[in-house]
């Protein structure tokens, strides 16, 4: 199944090397498979662009995580709290997000607030709206423009037949 | 074994509801219904199957269409699957003879004594509108393939 996509649109979450291959995850930060593939593709030298997919089906966890990316994203730390909480999954309760907002230096009352706002949940629900689209089955669903939607784990090989691909 | 095509009747089956009743081809009258296959109840990536498609049933509702979700596990493990992914997608059992309505609607994955990973849209008149099968049973059909199965019975 081919997925068209803008290979020029960029959320606004990408980190890695601009000119590296563009690959976009549709995550779940919950996600077992997603907490894999995160730091993989964090030391690969592509362009990762993270986006939500957030069901409901999941309950509440999910959605709040959501946000609080959101709201780190406010302050310019999205990717230091991704990487925070995928490390260490265990520690994703209110008290820990909290703490791991001080220790990056946020401003902790406009996080919690932030986090729970509209423009997160705009963004959560665009984010859906599009890996839905995309034909997302489940998480990760990894997107590498002008390939089909992949939904396994990326391991070393992965990432050397796409770096091989682009020459 | 091909998947029922577009164009053909429903044929008569008989399923089981989660509360035991009989679910048959004349349940398929009057709205449209999208019968999603899946192999077995607890096997890991049906798991996010059913709880993207779970996004889709409002706009499902919206179009008077209507999904249930097939496999030949008894109905109580369909049940305590359904409860623990959080969805509220009805199941039918096609257990009991096993895989007996699969089989009419070319569902079934017999290497594997299973459901094969399937979509069926069947029109308001209970003929098949749009069909699909994963090229095998690992391959799951994204929620585009839902949305292009109802289209279909609205063009």
């Amino acid at each position: 199944m081919a997925v068209s996509a803008d290979p020029g649109a960029r959320g606004p979450h990408v980190a890695g090397p601009p000119d590296g291959p563009h690959v976009v995850l549709w995550g779940d930060v919950t996600c077992p498979r997603c907490q894999q593939a995160v730091p993989r593709l964090r030391s690969a030298p592509v362009c990762l662009e993270w986006r939500h997919l957030v069901l409901r089906a999941r309950g509440p966890r999910p959605r709040a995580l959501a946000g609080a990316l959101e709201a780190a994203a406010a302050q310019g730390a999205f990717w230091p709290v991704l990487d925070a909480l995928v490390a260490q999954p265990g520690r994703t309760e209110d008290p820990d997000l909290w703490a791991l907002a001080e220790r990056l230096g946020l401003d902790v009352a406009r996080f919690d607030t932030d986090r729970r706002g509209d423009a997160a949940a705009a963004r959560i629900a665009a984010d859906l709206r599009d890996g839905l689209a995309a034909g997302a089955s489940g998480t990760p669903a990894i997107l590498v423009p002008g390939r089909p939607l992949d939904h396994g784990v990326p391991d070393d090989a992965w990432v050397a037949a796409l770096l091989a691909e682009r020459g | 074994m091909a998947i029922i095509a577009p164009g053909t009747a429903v044929p008569e089956i008989v399923l089981k509801r989660e509360d035991g009743s009989d679910f048959t081809q004349a349940d398929l009258q009057g709205r449209t219904t999208v019968l999603v296959f899946y192999p077995f109840a607890f096997s890991g990536v049906c798991t996010d199957q059913l709880q993207v498609y779970e996004e889709l049933l409002p706009e499902l509702a919206e179009k008077d269409a209507v999904m249930y979700a097939v496999s030949t596990d008894a109905s109580p493990s369909q049940t305590a699957f359904r409860e623990k992914l959080g969805v509220t997608i009805e199941q039918l059992s096609d257990f009991e003879p096993k895989g007996t309505a699969s089989r009419a609607l070319g569902a079934y994955f017999e290497p594997g004594g299973m459901t094969n990973r399937a979509l069926v849209v069947v029109a308001p008149d209970g003929t098949v509108a749009w069909s699909y099968e994963g090229a095998n049973p690992g391959e799951l059909p994204g929620p585009d393939k839902v949305r292009e199965g109802v289209a279909a019975v609205a063009a």
